[in-house]
């Protein structure tokens, strides 16, 4: 019997490391940056080119950072969960980041589906979005109040990982 | 019928065809022509430090063969951070500390890695010890484990 076991206990094995490779998503590459001090930036806002935000002007507030833009599909299937989000009592406040798009289009682009967003930063040649190792469009990262990555999700937010694991981990950072 | 054709037709055709293939791929590699390729030195730098790194969007090509647009996002950055004297390791470093371990694609050995690195040679390892212990226990075994079996022959276990 015994010699009859191996062969299966090792075919059980195998179709186990296969059930795991499945649900993994290759595209979810884990950031190095999570735990560490976000990259400072200094950029304009896009609504408003003279002004400009940097990240030292969040230091001491939990939020959130939205990668966006105009010219990305799925970005528009996530967007209504932050606008819906944004709309709650006490939300943690989302910035939003502007990646590689046109100002016009952008802004356009808020007016049509809603502006979840505190301010964005603008970032047409995508150099902050570099520095936030930035790959695919949208990410969202979530900043402690001293300027630490907490978390980064890749792709768009669905009302379940926004219920499940960042409204926790929020409630958690506000203390 | 082409044989019928003077000599002369066929020529001329085959050199419009070799123009034709030319001016188009031409044309195809100036559309990738890169922005500031004013130093083919540099460039070359450049290309070799790409062709180790893996572009996350497109996740089996290197920055250097990808035609996405974070690849050619990187490779400025690259030719910046070359043109302003960084070396290899530090341009490296700087990738690494934003996309991970990952974009590398001679990952370095550490404890994370260290199962990437040594496991063929595990299974290899096993596979032999497996072949090995099978050859032996049936070395052990007499000539009539090997004669095939009778109708009668019932299994005693």
């Amino acid at each position: 019997m015994r010699r009859f076991l191996w062969p299966l206990v090792l075919f059980l094995v195998l179709v186990g490391f296969l059930a795991v490779g499945l649900k993994l998503d290759p595209r979810e590459v884990p950031s190095p940056l999570v735990g560490k001090p976000a990259p400072a930036f200094q950029a304009p806002v896009l609504a408003r080119p003279d002004a400009r935000i940097a990240r030292q002007d969040m230091l001491g507030k939990v939020w959130m950072l939205n990668v966006w833009a105009s010219w990305c599909v799925a970005c528009q299937q996530e967007h209504p969960v932050l606008v819906a989000y944004a709309r709650q009592p006490g939300a943690t406040p989302v910035y939003g980041l502007n990646y590689k798009d046109q100002r016009d289009a952008g802004l356009g682009w808020l007016q049509r589906y809603g502006n979840p967003y505190v301010d964005s930063v603008y970032d047409p040649d995508g150099r902050i979005g570099i520095d936030y190792g930035v790959y695919g469009v949208p990410e969202t990262f979530v900043i402690d109040r001293e300027g630490i990555i907490r978390y980064k999700h890749i792709g768009p937010i669905t009302p379940a990982t926004l219920r499940d694991t960042i409204e926790p981990l929020l409630r958690k950072l506000h203390g | 019928m082409a044989d019928t054709r003077p000599a002369r037709w066929r020529l001329a055709g085959a050199a419009l065809a070799l123009a034709l293939a030319a001016a188009l791929s031409g044309a195809a590699l100036a559309a990738d022509a890169p922005p500031a390729a004013a130093d083919p030195v540099a460039e070359a730098r450049m290309m070799a430090i790409a062709a180790e790194l893996r572009c996350l969007v497109c996740q089996n090509q290197t920055i250097a063969d990808s035609h996405a647009d974070l690849a050619i996002d990187l490779r400025q950055q690259i030719r910046e951070m070359l043109a302003k004297g960084m070396d290899e390791a530090r341009i490296t470093d700087y990738m690494t500390e934003r996309y991970g371990d990952f974009v590398l694609y001679r990952p370095p050995f550490k404890a994370s890695t260290a199962l990437l690195w040594a496991g063929p040679a595990l299974l290899v390892v096993g596979a032999l010890a497996g072949l090995f212990t099978v050859l032996r226990r049936r070395q052990r075994l007499g000539d009539e484990a090997f004669d095939p079996p009778t109708p009668d022959d019932d299994d005693p276990r």
